[in-house]
């Protein structure tokens, strides 16, 4: 039941983030007609903005994007607007106009997909023994090594990452190609760039609930009925201890999936970062708002299947 | 806890602590990971042949839809896929015959008769007349078509009135076919450029049927008909698009290049990397080029500059105080040491200019400028009432933040200016940058002081210059008006002789660049490319930075050397003849 809701409760949430992403940006200074060039003609600019409805009030716009509501034209008929986001169609570009919102996400997720679920992958298969070998050798040097591993993965952003790591294995060694999005060892320095943030980011988040199940109370009860230590934190610590982790995996997972500006410009990569953000300087409505949604939707749905999660690793957890 | 160790190498031991434990439940967890991660990377893949030609092309096109299309990135693909009644010559950026194979010009120049070829057809095979022509230019001017270039079609009689919705009869309009064959333009007034209009990607011709069919996103049509050299194979938003040859093309014969790839790269050091490990062979902007490696790569052989029709230069908003008195503006234009900012910031990338229109212009030859006189501009401004730069407000330079990677450094400049201003005139000038968007919304509606602009000329004439500053034009973005200047242009467009007309013209830049001076030109552009010149070939330096593919062949490696072709030019073979 509980869940039920939650996922009903996630439409309204949805038509909120729109409305106010639809507001932000046509609160934002400049507009997608300001160009550099001039057409010829005021009148140019006039039939482009009728041809996008940008001449219409903005609850009129809005209501267009969403696909609800309808129109007199001149002769007094009336049309119901088509498409739309209860349609599932996210508008046009009004900067790239040769393709639709739905166009660049078809083009941008099957990239920014796989990268992300890489990039989590490896994250995720750095972060998690990391962060446990850090915690169970606490004070050996290990501990320290790794630490300060974690710590400088966090540290230094994919900005000084990606150019490192490209100038070492793709112009030095010429292990791995510069850039572009072709075969599997093009993904390899993306995968590790964007992903090595977040290994550090788990490994600490690891290490934190390793360290905090190891003194708490059932430990210690189930050491004193004389559990042998590699069981007890095996198959006991390691199950609470992965909650923060799993908590944050889901946010992480969003964040990864939609793809990394900078990450994208370093390599070259055709995902969905790049697309947003000249969406938002262009001031390219239709695509800053979809993208929004869409982040909003993989933000949402998987905050939902964390908290599933939650349910099967804590015997604590129960959902009313 | 003890895991058994047995004693190995310090470096093995250091990497256990990035490999969980053998009895550890995180080892699996760890291992589905990577098993996943290898499997996602295998299917990663993208089983396709490599281009006979791979071309680093800039940013990523708006549009390749010729009657919408406004960037330099999004031009050079689309001449390659949709033709004119004529194209241009690779060598030096002239009209030559494209779909008409030859064409007669009234006497009074107003009137010109195009006559097709009489084999054209669609790369689909249907065949290409003059109706798809005339189809192609009504639809630009169409204003449901909402085309932002629809001022290249101004130049035929009721073009603009049909345009604007003065008219609503597309039969008006100056041109029809008059045959199968035969396309007959009506001009309004003799128009010196209008061949070189006639290639320009607004006037290419572009296939009815696909885009009556599939409306605003016929460009996603599979076969899409094109009119030119090549077909569009592949589009992917942000990464490359590819063009293959198009076989029924009337000049066919002379196309060399099978495969074609345009990346969409707007970083400089991303296209020099993709250069250097031979993932590119041409890098054909010149926003490609680092600044920062500009002394470096300037000395290399392969790397190539040449004179372009651009400018770029500073605006001064006249109708705003101080700047609304010539006197200050010319003072502020003559202290400007432009050969200080090519040596210092821009180097190679530029010439210093005097002119707004750039050298290398078709039947022109710009007039002299101020030049640099600061002893002049001090008396000046004192005559303005700014002694010493005494009394003079406090005002803002305006320019746009960098975007995209690429690499003009329009904040440099501004803080040269800065110091010249403040040095010889005793002016305090604040930097100020903008986002894009901003900062195109200030000077659009003279919110500013002083900003930057640049502009390139869209076909090789001083008009394509000029006219900028008619009192109606929306690039005039000083708030400069003046009568005198209109007239001039205007009487220009109807004189015959090209003399008579450069005078009229010259005449006119004289106001702009001397005596009003609403404008401040910096340095003209330089068009920057780079590519080893002793394989590939066709590729000339003129001044429109226009280099139509089909023209570009690269040298057979000789088999001493290059011996067998690398495997994905054998699989390109086998898709043609297939």
């Amino acid at each position: 039941m509980y869940f039920v809701r939650r996922i009903l409760f996630m439409f309204p949430l949805l038509v909120a983030i729109s409305l106010s992403s639809f507001l932000l940006m046509h609160a934002a200074p400049g507009n997608p007609f300001d160009k550099e060039r001039k057409p010829a003609s005021p009148q140019i600019e006039r039939n482009l903005r009728k041809k996008y409805h940008a001449d219409e009030p903005l609850w009129e716009q809005y209501l267009r994007y969403l696909g609800v509501g309808w129109k007199h034209d001149e002769q007094g008929r009336l049309h119901w607007f088509q498409g739309g986001l209860i349609r599932g169609d996210f508008g046009p570009s009004l900067k790239n106009r040769d393709h639709s919102v739905n166009d660049l996400i078809a083009q941008g997720l099957p990239v920014s997909l796989p990268l992300g679920l890489l990039a989590f992958g490896f994250a995720m298969g750095l972060g998690l023994p990391l962060g446990f070998i850090t915690a169970v050798k606490r004070g050996k040097w290990e501990d320290y090594a790794g630490s300060l591993l974690a710590i400088l993965a966090v540290c230094i952003p994919g900005l000084v990452i990606g150019p490192l790591l490209l100038v070492i294995f793709a112009i030095h060694f010429r292990w791995f190609p510069v850039a572009l999005w072709e075969s599997p060892m093009h993904a390899v320095l993306p995968m590790i760039a964007l992903g090595l943030y977040f290994a550090g980011k788990v490994a600490r988040l690891m290490r934190e609930g390793m360290l905090n199940v190891m003194q708490s109370e059932f430990i210690t009860t189930a050491r004193a009925k004389g559990m042998s230590e590699n069981r007890l934190l095996l198959k006991h610590g390691v199950r609470i201890a992965i909650l923060p982790v799993v908590s944050y995996a889901g946010p992480m997972l969003a964040d990864l999936l939609t793809g990394s500006f900078v990450i994208e410009s370093i390599f070259q990569i055709p995902g969905l970062g790049t697309p947003f953000v000249n969406a938002s300087t262009g001031s390219d409505y239709c695509v800053v708002v979809g993208l929004v949604i869409l982040y909003a939707v993989l933000l949402l749905g998987l905050n939902l299947v964390v908290d599933i999660a939650y349910v099967f690793l804590d015997p604590r957890v129960k959902y009313e | 806890m003890n895991f058994k160790t047995k004693p190995r190498s310090k470096w093995r031991r250091g990497f256990r602590i990035l490999i969980a434990p053998a009895q550890c439940p995180i080892r699996a967890v760890q291992l589905l990971f990577f098993a996943g991660s290898l499997l996602l990377l295998a299917g990663c893949t993208r089983n396709e042949p490599r281009a006979d030609l791979v071309i680093v092309n800039g940013a990523e096109p708006q549009s390749l839809d010729p009657a919408i299309m406004t960037g330099e990135p999004d031009l050079r693909v689309v001449t390659s896929i949709f033709e004119g009644l004529t194209r241009l010559d690779p060598t030096n950026a002239l009209p030559i015959p494209g779909l008409a194979s030859n064409w007669d010009i009234s006497a009074d120049q107003k009137v010109y008769t195009f006559h097709m070829r009489t084999n054209l057809v669609w790369s689909t095979g249907e065949p290409l007349t003059a109706d798809d022509v005339i189809y192609s230019w009504l639809r630009a001017l169409n204003p449901e078509t909402a085309s932002d270039y629809a001022g290249q079609l101004y130049f035929l009689k009721n073009g603009e009135e049909y345009n604007t919705g003065v008219i609503k009869d597309p039969s008006l309009v100056g041109c029809k076919a008059l045959d199968r064959y035969t396309v007959r333009a009506e001009l309004k007034n003799p128009t010196a450029f209008f061949l070189d209009l006639c290639a320009f990607p607004t006037l290419l011709t572009v296939p009815r049927q696909t885009i009556e069919k599939y409306g605003d996103r016929w460009l996603s049509a599979r076969p899409l008909p094109s009119s030119g050299p090549y077909e569009l194979v592949a589009w992917r938003v942000n990464d490359k698009i590819r063009v293959r040859k198009n076989e029924r093309y009337w000049d066919a014969a002379n196309t060399k290049l099978g495969l074609v790839d345009f990346l969409a790269i707007a970083s400089a050091p991303v296209a020099l990397n993709l250069y250097e490990t031979g993932a590119a062979d041409v890098v054909w902007d010149k926003d490609l080029v680092p600044t920062e490696l500009m002394d470096v790569l300037s000395k290399r052989p392969d790397f190539h500059s040449f004179s372009e029709l651009g400018t770029y230069f500073v605006l001064m908003n006249t109708t705003r105080k101080p700047f609304d008195d010539p006197r200050v503006r010319q003072a502020l234009a003559l202290v400007v040491d432009k050969d200080r900012i090519i040596r210092k910031i821009i180097k190679q990338g530029g010439i210093p200019a005097d002119s707004l229109t750039p050298p290398g212009l078709a039947r022109y030859q710009s007039p002299k400028g101020l030049g640099y006189d600061p002893e002049k501009a001090r008396r000046l401004l004192a005559e303005a009432g700014y002694p010493g730069g005494k009394g003079f407000p406090r005002v803002q330079y305006i320019f746009n933040a960098p975007a995209g990677g690429a690499a003009v450094p329009h904040e440099k400049i501004g803080v040269e200016l800065q110091q010249m201003w403040h040095d010889e005139l005793g002016i305090e000038v604040e930097l100020r940058q903008l986002e894009w968007g901003t900062y195109l919304s200030a000077e659009s509606h003279l919110d500013y002081d002083m900003g930057r602009a640049s502009w390139i000329g869209d076909y090789n004439d001083a008009d394509t210059f000029l006219n900028l500053y008619l009192s109606d034009n929306g690039n005039n973005r000083t708030g400069w008006k003046s009568e005198v200047y209109d007239k001039l242009l205007q009487s220009a467009d109807e004189q015959l002789d090209p003399v008579a007309r450069e005078k009229i013209f010259q005449k006119a830049e004289a106001m702009l660049i001397r005596d009003a001076v609403p404008i401040i030109p910096l340095y003209y552009y330089v068009g920057l490319n780079y590519f080893d010149d002793r394989k590939i070939k066709g590729i000339h330096n003129n001044v429109l930075d226009q280099h139509p593919v089909n023209f570009i062949w690269k040298v057979k490696t000789p088999p001493a050397t290059g011996a067998v072709q690398s495997p994905g030019m054998a699989t390109v073979q086998l898709i043609e003849t297939r």
